[in-house]
């Protein structure tokens, strides 16, 4: 079981977190937008993660947590 | 449940003002984590450049002073040398560190100075608005070689790494990536051995972190990456070039 929550309003919508994420389960949101007015990314299958935290190493603002 | 990843305390809460997709953030917090696993917060000394790195000094939870593009290593050999048991290291652009600052970076590694430079390569001058560096690749169009780097009229892109490795002064010098999960790990480790070898007070250490600047590269953050693998890493070989 893992959990990754993603600082939406910090998230500058660039996508490195999903090329580097190894089960694709990482997309940009279509419905929300943050205040800076990007689509910040979101998880689409939570236990499919399997905490390995590339998505958080490759964001530049670290943006994202992740427990196991 | 416990956290397999959380953002460094070594990082402040400001929100950096790079642009999306810039590795200047990951480089940022790669420096951050070393410092913080080092355990060397209190006595660590960033010298910040002139760049897109300008603000720098906002985001680092540790002291930092400002210098003069390209000045840097002569600022912090100021600083190492008055407080000889800090942690000191230089954060520049490739515009700063092998353009304008050529002297200055070449003589500190020739004095052996116990100093780290932190060197963002992205092969442009990011801040002003994507001009021309030393290390611009040969065909790669910026606003001043608009037909791309004519390798006749301003050379091949220089290598500082394997320049600085030929200094006696130098002791540690490693040339990373970002461009994927294993080669941003081996840039942690490579930061943090160039510290080591600082505070072992054995020389001067460099490592170059090969970037992206997706915006003056006319990219999106992703093509950038893929660009960098395919271009900028057959150019610029990773890895060690010189340990004592
Ligand atoms: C003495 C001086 N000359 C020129 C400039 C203009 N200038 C500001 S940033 C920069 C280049 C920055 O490029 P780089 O060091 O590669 O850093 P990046 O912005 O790409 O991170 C230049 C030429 C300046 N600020 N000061
Ligand atoms: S201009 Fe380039 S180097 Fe500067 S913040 Fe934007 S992407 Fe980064």
């Amino acid at each position: 079981m893992a959990k990754v929550t993603i600082n939406e309003e910090l998230c500058k919508g660039c996508e490195l977190c999903i090329r580097a994420c190894p089960k694709k389960i990482l997309v940009l949101s279509d419905t929300k937008l943050n205040s800076k007015g990007y689509h910040p990314c979101e998880i689409t299958d939570m236990s499919a993660c399997i905490a390995c935290a590339a998505c958080a190493r490759t964001c530049p603002d670290v943006v994202i947590e992740i427990e196991k | 449940m416990t956290k397999v990843f959380q953002k460094t305390k070594l990082l402040t809460d400001e929100v950096m003002h790079y642009c999306p997709g810039c590795t200047h953030g990951i480089v940022h917090r790669l420096v951050a984590e070393a410092i913080d696993e080092l355990g060397v917060q209190g006595k660590t000394v960033g010298v910040v450049p002139v760049g897109c790195a300008v603000f720098a000094y906002k985001y680092f939870n540790i002291d930092t002073q400002e210098a003069a593009h390209g000045r840097a290593p002569a600022v912090a050999t100021g600083i190492k040398r008055v407080h000889p048991d800090n942690v000191v290291f230089t954060y520049q652009g490739d515009g700063d560190l092998a353009s304008i600052g050529t002297a200055e970076i070449v003589q500190a590694a020739h004095r052996g100075e116990k100093i780290t430079a932190i060197f963002v390569n992205n092969a442009i001058y990011g801040m002003t608005g994507g001009q021309m560096a030393p290390t611009t690749l040969v065909g790669q169009k910026t606003t001043t070689s608009p037909y791309g780097r004519d390798k006749d009229h301003c050379g091949s892109p220089i290598r500082m790494s394997e320049m600085l490795a030929t200094i006696e002064g130098s002791a540690y010098i490693e040339r990373v990536a970002l461009n994927n999960n294993a080669n941003i790990m081996k840039a942690k480790r490579a930061i943090k051995k160039a510290f080591e070898t600082q505070i072992a007070k054995k020389g001067f250490s460099m490592i170059e972190v090969l970037s992206t600047c997706p915006t003056n590269w006319g990219k999106s953050p992703v093509e950038a990456m893929e660009w960098l693998e395919e271009n900028m890493i057959p150019y610029y070989p990773l890895g060690v070039k010189k340990e004592v």
